[in-house]
């Protein structure tokens, strides 16, 4: 608990102006993961070999005969991005070995995918990929739902949010269950660093993706990423509602970097939650009477989060 | 001293040697009833140092062949290998590999599918990959095994052909059972015939960034399946050309049938895998009975060898196929069978066709099996019975 998080990036200066995400691509209007691919890609640089499992991303980017992505890049399924990136890396480690590629040339791989093709169907491939400890940086860009499909529940859908599959009816009012806690899920396989990061605060997920890469062993960054067209939000909203999302608590920006937790984005005064959830239609149903269950619940995780932690890192609401 | 040592090896075995000699890169594989012995051999060899590979112990089937399509899409030379519900697990991605036009490599030891569960031999796995586009061999001794793993590589990764291939032989009969094998004495001599080279696909190359598994629309989905049929129709030249390479290099002949007492015979039995020994004997048997009938073993699978067939379909007045799959509600219900009568009818040819099932879930059959097939089939044809009504399922308590 002691010492700093690694920074590498501490202001917008030290930002490469190289781009390796090329413009052009099919994303939605005031999509965040086109923000999140595009600075990720500044901090690996193009030394890098990306997998990405089938998904918004995956979609709007690679229509042939059109690519964004001016690093090598390959999709294969929806469920497998995990173990395609632990094949990537055993043929490196391989062909290097056999001198067939240079030996010094150091590459990175990193998996980016969804909610669902992460934390739902491809679960098992992502989970024997750390246990493996293969070295790859896995990203997960959670827009809480299966966005690519048209706005289907997923195992990382907030509760109570609407999605066409957890519709607001007379008996049933959008998701009834929790979030899955994934990237706390990965931190228990014990690999060497598992962070959380919010585009809103580029330059803490920037460091984040920087460490990643820089470990030896698998890494992995959930990241949140607010959808203009499942959120039910205007397009110019998403970072803000991404900043509302650390500055209510409802999301916690914190690092695992070879078993020390720290949080990397402490909120001395936190807001209340109704400010991230009345931005978003996917909340419209909620009462006042519910956004103060959900109220409840946010101090309960923040109460604990600081207990980890050891001091008040994230602070009351203050209003 | 000769470049080949003898000795006792199961199919299995035989599988990891020849992934051994072949020197591959990468091996991802997840073990399963009668496939394991492979993956045992192999990490024993790298353990040993005899193989310099990386083995990614996965998690499944389907991310075997997800790393191997990573790897392979890397620039390695890949191996896997699987049975049944292993095969069926993997089965997405089979049409993925090929879509990527990768060269990968598997061996399957060939297993009845679920349900009811059966760890035993038949060919229902395979069949059932029948449209995935990949090059397929089914292999009818451990030898045909080691020297088949060998052959499909250089086909494989032919730049003409640029498509996976497996390799199949009977789970148990064949994966299980020690037969002699010659293996090369040193790797160097196998990979004269199939050197490791830049590789001859695209592959992820930070100094030549690629896009792998892009999204196609109607306008282009249509076109790289199209140049999948043709890279298989290519695969038929490349094939033949290896075959004679290889019995040229080192003396041992395949091609994609082979046949015995055909001369002088106008009825044939065809099947393929470990179960074409047992089909051979009894022909002897019946020789000696004074009935003069031929054997035919399909070996190549995909691409289907319409040519070899014709030039000895020409000549039988009656062709008993013995499956080894059922295709549930089919024309006929022997997969193997359908496409030899297709095979006929392209050239209108007059044989007959009796389709039987047999061998399923490895229930036994000999070579009086065999003879009673034959002669049932006799009686059929007196009868003026010319293509079986429906596939006899022979042995089985109705």
């Amino acid at each position: 608990m002691s010492s700093a998080p690694k920074v590498y990036y501490k202001t917008v200066f030290d930002i490469s102006k190289e781009e390796f995400f090329a413009p052009g691509h099919g994303l939605c209007t005031g999509c965040t993961v086109g923000t999140i691919v595009r600075l990720l890609l500044k901090v690996a640089g193009p030394n890098t070999i990306i997998v990405n499992p089938t998904g918004c991303l995956e979609v709007s980017t690679t229509t042939f005969p059109y690519t964004s992505w001016r690093v090598p890049y390959i999709h294969v399924a929806f469920e497998n991005a995990a173990a395609v990136a632990s094949g990537v890396e055993a043929a490196l480690k391989a062909l290097k070995a056999k001198g067939l590629i240079d030996p010094n040339k150091r590459i990175n791989v990193i998996a980016i995918g969804g909610d669902g093709g992460t934390a739902d169907i491809g679960f098992q491939a992502l989970s024997g990929m750390l246990e493996r400890g293969h070295k790859a940086m896995y990203i997960m860009y959670d827009n809480e739902a299966y966005m690519n499909t048209g706005i289907q529940r997923s195992g990382t859908t907030p509760q109570h949010a609407w999605t066409t599959t957890t519709p607001v009816g007379r008996v049933l009012r959008g998701k009834l269950q929790f979030k899955k806690p994934v990237a706390e899920i990965v931190a228990a396989h014990r690999i060497p660093y598992v962070a959380t990061a919010n585009p809103a605060h580029f330059l803490d997920m920037m460091n984040k993706f920087k460490r990643g890469l820089e470990v030896e062993g698998p890494s992995f960054i959930h990241v949140l990423q607010p959808c203009t067209t499942g959120w039910r939000f205007d397009p110019r909203l998403g970072i803000k509602i991404a900043r509302l999302a650390t500055e209510t608590a409802m999301w916690i920006n914190w690092e695992q970097d070879h078993g020390e937790f720290r949080v990397t984005v402490p909120v001395p005064k936190r807001k209340h939650v109704k400010h991230y959830i009345r931005l978003q239609g996917r909340f419209n149903h909620l009462t006042d009477a519910d956004i103060e269950e959900l109220q409840k619940l946010v101090d309960k995780e923040v109460e604990r989060i600081n207990k980890v932690v050891g001091k008040e890192v994230i602070g009351p609401v203050v209003e | 001293m000769s470049a080949w040592i003898r000795i006792p090896l199961t199919s299995n075995y035989a599988a990891a040697y020849a992934a051994k000699d072949a020197d591959v890169d990468v091996v991802a594989a997840y073990p399963i009833t009668p496939q394991t012995p492979v993956v045992e051999k192999i990490a024993e060899f790298i353990a040993n140092g005899e193989l310099q590979a990386e083995m990614v112990h996965v998690e499944s089937e389907h991310s075997a062949l997800s790393a191997c399509i990573g790897a392979s899409a890397t620039g390695a030379r890949v191996f896997t290998a699987t049975s049944s519900q292993g095969l069926e697990l993997m089965h997405e991605l089979l049409y993925i590999a090929s879509g990527l036009r990768l060269p990968i490599v598997m061996a399957i030891a060939a297993r009845a599918l679920s349900a009811p569960l059966s760890i035993w031999g038949d060919y229902s796995d395979v069949m059932a990959t029948r449209d995935a586009s990949w090059i397929t061999i089914i292999a009818s001794t451990a030898q045909e095994v080691y020297d088949s793993i060998i052959q499909v590589y250089k086909v494989a990764e032919h730049p003409d052909v640029l498509l996976p291939a497996m390799v199949a032989y009977d789970g148990f009969m064949m994966s299980h059972t020690y037969e002699p094998v010659h293996v090369a004495r040193d790797k160097s001599i196998v990979l004269e015939f199939i050197p490791k080279r830049k590789p001859s696909w695209n592959v992820l190359d930070p100094d030549k960034p690629i896009t792998i598994g892009a999204v196609g629309n109607p306008d282009w989905y249509y076109e790289f399946k199209y140049q999948q049929v043709v890279a298989m129709e290519n695969s038929q030249s490349i094939l033949r050309q290896v075959f004679d390479e290889f019995s040229k290099k080192f003396g041992r002949g395949y091609d994609f049938i082979e046949t015995y007492n055909m001369d002088g015979s106008d009825i044939a039995v065809l099947t393929y895998g470990g179960l074409y020994g047992t089909v051979v004997e009894a022909v002897d048997h019946m020789k000696k009975q004074g009935l003069n009938i031929g054997a035919i073993r399909l070996r190549v699978f995909r691409p289907w060898p319409t040519e070899e067939l014709l030039k000895v379909l020409k000549e039988l007045r009656a062709v008993i196929v013995i499956d080894r799959a059922i295709g549930f509600g089919a024309a006929l219900e022997g997969p193997v069978a359908m496409e030899v009568l297709t095979t006929a009818s392209k050239k209108g040819l007059n044989v007959a066709l009796h389709s039987y099932i047999a061998s399923i879930g490895q229930r036994t059959v000999i070579e009086e099996d065999v003879i009673a097939i034959v002669k049932k089939s006799l009686e059929l044809l007196e009868k003026g019975v010319t293509i079986t009504e429906r596939s006899i399922y022979w042995g089985v308590r109705q």
